[in-house]
């Protein structure tokens, strides 16, 4: 293993970067917001990041991806989150095509994961219910009927849930929640009868939606993995999901933090710039500390995914509790040593701020994987 | 890869003869080498260790075998290292000359001097002490006022420095000194002699942990010969400057890992199970594990970005400065980890000395947790640090 780049994964993130910078500047998430995009995300932008082959990256090449594995996607979600670009890569390139990858039958993953490369198919991943990640928590029911299965309950925070063409859907064949086992995942249209979406409209202006499943039929052969079997595959998926996620945050911190960096060089006060003075200097060194610690554990929790170690769950926990806590406090302290134009709209600075929050609470936030990593340790 | 095989294969074989069973055992503070004409072994298999670790250089493992230095590659050190790590063998020699000098003379010294120095450090026979900070002196280094005056062939040496770590018992000291009074930092020189000289004395000061391992050190017309210069006369800061990288490295290291100093080398999870008990395997206060699980993340997340900057530098990108990096962080990490422990043992920590009531072990981590607190001082201050990031790696003014 290794933490230097290889030379094709130098050449990825060189066109991920010079894409992104291109076509998909911060600006571009102000315009979706201010136009009200019923998407949220640019369907053409999405289309040529599929073309660059970012949709497909860790969907091996028989089923259409391009098989640059999770590095390879990881340094493409680090230059989306350092220009907050709105796109369904979370949602259906990392979440949902690892749990086909995990979980799929040979015939799903030969139905889904090639449209999924091509940028046809947006996916979604409908688990949570409440306000919190708790994977386990699942209320929502699968009742069997025949050789189908009828679905009800009300899915929160669905990333891309609106727009999504296919969702998988977690809910409960057995058991009660809480309980790990008793978890069975669907794959749902997303235009079947009794399935309702609704838009949330976020602080971060990017896509998450309400799901109500009021009796949806799916056939036995949309189950994901086996029956009563989804939790762990759910829960493998997630960690991936995690660490692509924490790549995403690292660029977000990163960017916002060099911005920074810059606007204590140039903003003067009191005759000097401001970037002089002690009180503000520690503070930045400090967070560039933390910042090289956060690059090391996103980087390591990749490599675990992809050479299949048997440590990714602590990888991913690590990963997302410190770079959620690092984001949270890098973009707190940019807003402050901005000044007054921080807190304003028309600055950017604050967009990384209401990002952190979101990204922090999407799959588990700092004390969820706190606690996770603990019990992993075993203490 | 074969190569290295077949080297790991003749490591074993070698420490199976070499490293005395004593050696592989956790080590009580007054057994530790620190080498020197007038060094004691209250254990003497620990001269027997020295001896066969100093002759094939492993003391030094990856200086040249031209002075006394392994001779090995950065993979065949790992192994060496590994092989160290297997058999839980003690460190052969602490050493100032090792960790800080032999670099520092490997990059700037003459080849006599090289020649003269090198291979005594290696073997662990002379003990050097650091002649750097002075009372006025101290994160304001290049403040030094201590002068070495030339005469012929002989300096000079007059004045005073401080907290100068076993000058006591070392026989030799590297010392900074003041060879042109008109400019700072361009007139400060580095010069290397023996503490047997006449006008050299030593007064030791006593710490919080109850140790006295520093000192004040006097030098009164204290004669060097001039051949004892290290580089060029007035350009001593380069090498002051390029010894503190080494210096700081070496004290970041103490913030790896999660084993306590204790002789145990139990974790903070382990300890806090034991003295506040463990709830279905869980740590039984929910505040102290939660501290805990931060602290653990924080070190593994700090070992993990050793090894990558490691990496990088080895794959010759631009690491400078990192060693304020990892100096910063590891020694806040190392306090915060003996707070935590104080938090986990509660007044069994508090002790002083060993009776019924506290274990040698316990008072070992109550001193340990006193010393980590030089941590952050010593090789240049956290302020200090942070100072050095902001300007030479984000560019912020003065
Ligand atoms: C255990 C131990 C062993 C040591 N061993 C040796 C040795 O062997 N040889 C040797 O030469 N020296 C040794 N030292 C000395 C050590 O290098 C100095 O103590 C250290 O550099 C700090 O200097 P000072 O003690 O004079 O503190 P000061 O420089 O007086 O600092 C006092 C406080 O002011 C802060 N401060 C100072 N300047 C700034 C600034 N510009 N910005 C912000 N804050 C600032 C410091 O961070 C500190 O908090 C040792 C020290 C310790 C604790």
């Amino acid at each position: 293993m290794s933490f230097v780049l290889n030379e094709e994964q130098q050449i990825l993130r060189d066109s991920a970067k010079g894409f992104i910078a291109e076509k998909s500047p911060v600006t571009e998430l102000r315009r979706l917001r201010d136009s009200n995009d019923a998407n949220g995300y640019d369907t053409k932008l999405w289309s040529q990041m599929a073309e660059m082959g970012f949709a497909g990256i860790i969907i091996p090449e028989e089923y259409g991806g391009a098989g640059f594995g999770y590095r390879g996607l990881g340094l493409v979600l680090e230059e989306a989150g350092r220009s907050l670009t709105a796109s369904p890569l979370v949602s259906t390139s990392l979440l949902c095509a690892s749990a086909l990858l995990i979980g799929g039958s040979e015939a799903q993953k030969k139905e889904l994961l090639p449209k999924i490369a091509d940028g046809s198919l947006v996916m979604a991943m409908a688990m949570d219910e409440g306000a919190h990640h708790a994977p386990a928590n699942i209320a929502a029911t699968a009742g069997k009927d025949g050789d189908s299965y009828v679905l009800n309950g009300t899915k929160s925070f669905v990333l891309d849930g609106h727009v999504a063409g296919k969702l998988i859907v977690a809910a409960r064949t057995h058991s009660t929640p809480g309980d790990k086992t008793g978890t069975t995942l669907f794959i749902v249209d997303g235009d079947a009868a009794g399935l309702t979406r609704t838009r949330h409209s976020m602080v971060d202006s990017r896509n998450a939606a309400e799901v109500k499943l009021d009796g949806v039929k799916v056939s036995h052969d949309n189950v994901l993995g086996n029956v009563d079997g989804g939790f762990a595959i759910l829960d493998e998926a997630l960690d991936r999901a995690r660490i692509g996620l924490s790549a995403e945050m690292l660029g977000g911190a990163l960017e916002a933090y060099e911005r920074t960096l810059d606007y204590l060089k140039e903003r003067k006060q009191f005759g000097v710039v401001i970037g002089s003075f002690q009180g503000l200097k520690h503070r930045a060194a400090k967070m560039f500390c933390e910042l090289e610690l956060c690059k090391s554990v996103v980087a390591d929790a990749l490599q675990a995914i992809d050479e299949r170690r048997n440590d990714v769950a602590q990888a991913a926990s690590l990963a997302k509790s410190r770079v959620g806590a690092v984001f949270n406090e890098v973009s707190s302290e940019a807003v402050q040593m901005h000044g007054g134009i921080g807190v304003t709209d028309e600055y950017e600075i604050g967009f990384f701020l209401k990002r952190a929050r979101v990204a922090d609470a999407t799959f588990g936030n700092v004390s969820f994987h706190s606690q996770r990593y603990a019990e992993l340790e075993g203490y | 890869m074969a190569d290295l095989e077949a080297f790991r294969k003749d490591v074993q074989a070698w420490l199976e003869e070499n490293c005395p069973p004593s050696m592989r055992t956790p080590m009580p503070e007054e057994e530790v080498v620190w080498g020197g004409r007038n060094a004691t072994y209250p254990n003497p298999d620990s001269k027997k260790w020295l001896d066969a670790m100093g002759a094939k250089g492993w003391t030094a493992p990856t200086w040249p075998a031209a002075y006394g230095g392994g001779g090995l590659s950065k993979e065949e050190n790992m192994v060496l290292q590994q092989e160290l790590r297997r058999i839980k063998a003690r460190p052969a020699l602490n050493s100032f000359g090792i960790w800080m000098l032999g670099p520092a003379l490997l990059e700037f010294a003459s080849e006599q001097q090289k020649q003269k120095f090198i291979p005594p450090i290696v073997r662990g026979e002379i003990r050097w002490c650091q002649g750097y900070s002075e009372p006025g002196a101290g994160s304001d280094l290049a403040g030094l006022q201590t002068s070495a005056v030339l005469d012929g062939d002989t300096y000079t040496v007059n004045g005073q420095k401080v907290w100068t770590s076993y000058a006591d018992k070392a026989d030799w000291i590297f010392c900074l000194v003041r060879t042109d009074k008109t400019v700072k930092h361009d007139g400060i020189s580095f010069l290397l002699f023996d503490m047997a000289s006449p006008g050299v004395s030593t007064k030791p000061i006593k710490l919080i942990s109850g140790y006295s391992p520093f000192c004040e050190t006097f030098f009164d017309d204290v004669k060097v010969p001039a051949d004892q210069l290290v580089g060029e006369l007035n350009k001593g800061w380069t090498i002051a400057k390029r010894l503190l990288q080494h210096e700081r490295a070496m004290i970041s290291g103490m913030g790896l890992g999660g084993a306590l100093s204790g002789a145990t080398g139990q974790t903070l999870a382990g300890a806090a199970k034991e003295y506040l008990g463990d709830d279905n395997g869980k740590v039984a206060d929910p505040v102290v594990r939660e501290h805990i699980t931060k602290h653990n993340m924080d070190s593994k997340a700090f070992a993990l970005t050793m090894r990558r900057v490691q990496e990088e530098a080895k794959a010759a990108n631009d690491v400078s400065a990192t060693s304020s990096v990892f100096k910063f962080f590891g020694t806040e990490l190392n306090k915060r980890k003996y707070e935590l422990l104080i938090e986990t043992m509660g007044t069994k920590m508090l002790g002083w000395e060993p009776d019924d009531t506290y274990s040698a072990d316990e008072i070992g981590n109550t001193r340990a947790w006193l010393r980590s607190k030089a941590n952050s001082i010593e090789g240049g201050t956290s302020e200090v640090q942070l100072n050095i990031i902001a300007k030479r790696v984000l560019g912020l003014p003065d």
